[in-house]
């Protein structure tokens, strides 16, 4: 892996051993740009938005809707969506529901490695305000406490027409340029961190997954 | 110089065609699908729009200089492969650098793309990179067997390792193509194309439900660009080469779209009605049937054509 | 079944047989030879099947019930075998040698209860609480309510309403009594 070899501050890696540690890259993340030239941005953003690649990760309720979203009645290709298996070469992830304090660990380090400009739709009431686990030791409350979410699609769950219609209206923002979450969370990383480590106890991967 | 420049300047156009008719086609041979499954499927101008948002993404991680290099590799193998066939037989822009013993360095750039690849995916560490990069390497060795018989086959019948040259040979009607002259060659060939393509039932080193789709699994941003800009140019070189060498050549831009897209259609055909194949189902298959189907091409051509 | 449990009882002391529902049938055994009953049931008397094993804490009795689900195919009945053991210092003998299937019942138990059955395979592994550091959460003393928002971060302005008070206050004010 690439060391970071600026004088910036770099990232402490405690959870790892000192073995590991070495083989992982401590350099914190760091913001983009948008282009300079505004047309070349609109039409970068028309392409990111009309292009979505969903990281097949289905981490709660939700990924029983994306199903037949993939299938031939609704049909989520012609909006430019497909489903792509790993996080390095997708662009949009849908947390579907619920997330257990152990997906939460999962998700973070998806989320990471996943390359900017990255977009994060949460799907149900759960990530909004608990939903139906409010009161559960095991799920968390609030989402964007953890993850910069860009798009709410409430429900529980929404139906596949729902969740067509949350994608288009994600496709206006992008459009717009209003969905800057990875900026968000990379301005923000020490506050995200902070919340992450409160509920991840057993953290034994770097502080960012490059 | 200028004969060069003016060369090197029609190469740059056919590159773009020969690259946007494969992206073109690989948008219309999914909207036949979607149309087989009852929906919509893809717009004409999706495949564009993902290799341009992947040039678009702000951030890429790279690891290491063989994992930069990789898709040059594989890219510098496609553009090597499309630089030595004859686009349009007789024409002078479409006509690229053929020269005298084109057709075995044809075949050692479509190899060497693959390798390449292969090392780029091995220094990105990820560990079913490295099981996509064995399966998918093992296939190509053994469909390159069938393919390279049939090719040796046809340059004894020809006496000639050029493409021009084959192709002229096949110039004249129909009955003098080499499906006609040596069908035994052709029939070996065009089962090694089904390996080539890539596609079902022989694409297990890189479909998504098998181990995140194999050597491309840690490519991204713009090196994933490359790739996919690379799948179409190259996969739309291959069927060029099978139209020179086995199907009559092309006098003319329509008769080279009708003729590759009815090759493709025999590979889509096969792909529709078979599930995937096992790496070892797949080897032991390229292995048994059409190697002996291209020895007697070989024998055929011996035989049969000498006399 | 009924000539099997008496045949059972004499020799095992079983208690409290009720049947609960026309094919289950609930039955207390001591803890130091629950493990013999279970294996009697398994080999002669064809509760073959290991529904699943979990447990009821009985708080105010101090002790925890386990419970055993076992299934015969040939009668299609089901025999609950219920065994009790002290609430601190919780142990029972592993039945991993019986079906191999347990270990995952008995990780679990051990997870969320604090049940420890030694001998059993992969026990002390982390299914689904990771890096866990509070008592284990299905023991009743555990307030989950307290723990959510103690942990985890809610949002302003979510509002409850108890069903009986805005049934009283809003839908049926002029109604009167406590019923």
């Amino acid at each position: 892996m690439i060391k970071s070899l600026s004088t910036e501050a770099t990232l402490e890696n405690a959870g790892l051993s000192p073995e590991e540690r070495e083989l992982f890259c401590n350099a914190r993340p760091k913001a983009y740009e948008p282009y300079p030239i505004k047309a070349v941005e609109d039409f970068a953003n028309w392409c990111r938005a009309n292009s979505l690649w969903i990281l097949a990760f289905g981490t709660g309720c939700g990924a029983i809707e994306l199903r037949p979203l993939m299938t031939a009645r609704f049909d989520a290709n012609r909006f430019g969506v497909a489903g792509r298996p790993t996080p390095r070469q997708s662009s949009v992830f849908i947390i579907g529901g619920y997330s257990s304090v152990k997906t939460l660990k999962r998700i973070v380090r998806s989320y990471e490695q996943m390359q900017g400009p990255k977009f994060v739709i949460a799907l149900g009431i759960c990530p909004v305000n608990g939903g139906m686990y409010w009161d559960s030791y095991n799920t968390i409350k609030r989402l964007d406490q953890y993850i910069p979410v860009d798009l709410y699609i409430t429900g529980c769950m929404p139906r596949p027409e729902v969740l067509v219609g949350g994608l288009v209206e994600l496709k206006k923002m992008i459009k717009a340029g209003q969905c800057d979450g990875a900026n968000r969370y990379v301005e923000n990383f020490d506050w995200y961190k902070a919340n992450q480590k409160r509920v991840i106890k057993n953290w034994n991967m770097p502080d960012y997954n490059w | 110089m200028d004969e060069w420049l003016t060369r090197i300047g029609y190469f740059s156009l056919t590159l773009l065609i020969v690259t946007t008719y494969g992206l073109i086609m690989g948008a219309f041979i999914e909207r036949i699908i979607a149309k087989v499954q009852g929906r919509v499927g893809i717009p004409y101008s999706q495949p564009f729009i993902n290799i341009l948002k992947n040039i678009f993404k702000r951030t890429a991680v790279s690891h290491g200089v063989m994992f930069y290099l990789g898709p040059v590799f594989r890219m510098a193998g496609g553009i090597g492969t499309l630089a030595f066939i004859p686009v349009i037989y007789g024409s002078e822009v479409f006509g690229n650098f053929s020269m005298a013993g084109d057709l075995f360095l044809v075949i050692y750039f479509m190899f060497f793309g693959q390798l390449g690849m292969a090392l780029g995916a091995g220094e990105s560490g990820h560990p079913y990179s490295a099981i996509g990069v064995a399966r998918g390497l093992g296939q190509m060795t053994s469909y390159e067997v069938p393919f390279a018989l049939a090719v040796i086959a046809i340059v004894i019948q020809y006496e000639t390792l050029s493409i021009t040259e084959i192709v002229a040979a096949q110039q004249g009607g129909w009955q003098n193509w080499t499906l006609f002259t040596n069908p035994v060659a052709t029939a070996a060939a065009m089962l090694a194309f089904l390996g080539m393509t890539g596609y079902s039932p022989f694409d297990i080193f890189l479909a998504p439900q098998e181990i995140p789709i194999g050597p491309p699994t840690e490519f991204h941003s713009a090196y994933l660009s490359l790739l996919q800009a690379n799948r179409a140019l190259f996969g739309a070189t291959k069927l060029i080469l099978f139209m020179n060498l086995f199907f009559g050549g092309a006098t003319g831009l329509l008769e080279l779209m009708i003729k590759t897209w009815l090759i493709y259609m025999v590979a889509i055909a096969v792909g529709v009605a078979f599930p995937r194949f096992r790496v070892d189902q797949s080897i032991r298959f390229f292995l048994k049937v059409p190697t002996v189907i291209g020895i007697a091409a070989i024998v055929y051509v011996q035989m049969v054509i000498q006399q | 079944m009924n000539s099997m449990l008496d045949r059972l009882a004499q020799e095992f002391h079983i208690t409290d047989v009720v049947e609960r529902r026309p094919g289950l049938t609930t039955i207390s055994v001591d803890k130091d030879l629950a493990e013999t009953l279970i294996r009697e049931l398994r080999d002669r008397e064809g509760y073959t099947h290991l529904n699943f094993m979990t447990a009821i804490d009985q708080i105010e009795h101090g002790m925890f019930t386990l419970v055993y689900m076992l299934h015969n195919y040939e009668r299609k009945s089901t025999l609950s075998v219920h065994v009790d053991i002290e609430r601190e210092e919780a142990e029972m003998t592993s039945i991993h040698t019986l079906w191999a299937q347990a270990w995952t019942y008995q990780r679990e138990l051990r997870e969320l209860w604090g049940i420890r059955f030694p001998g059993s395979p992969r026990l002390d592994e982390d299914f689904c609480l990771e890096g866990w550091e509070d008592i284990p959460p299905m023991r009743r003393e555990f307030d989950t309510v307290e723990f959510c928002e103690r942990t985890f971060v809610s949002r302003d302005g979510r509002h409850t309403e108890d069903p009986r008070e805005h049934m009283h206050e809003v839908m049926f004010p002029t109604r009167g009594g406590d019923n």
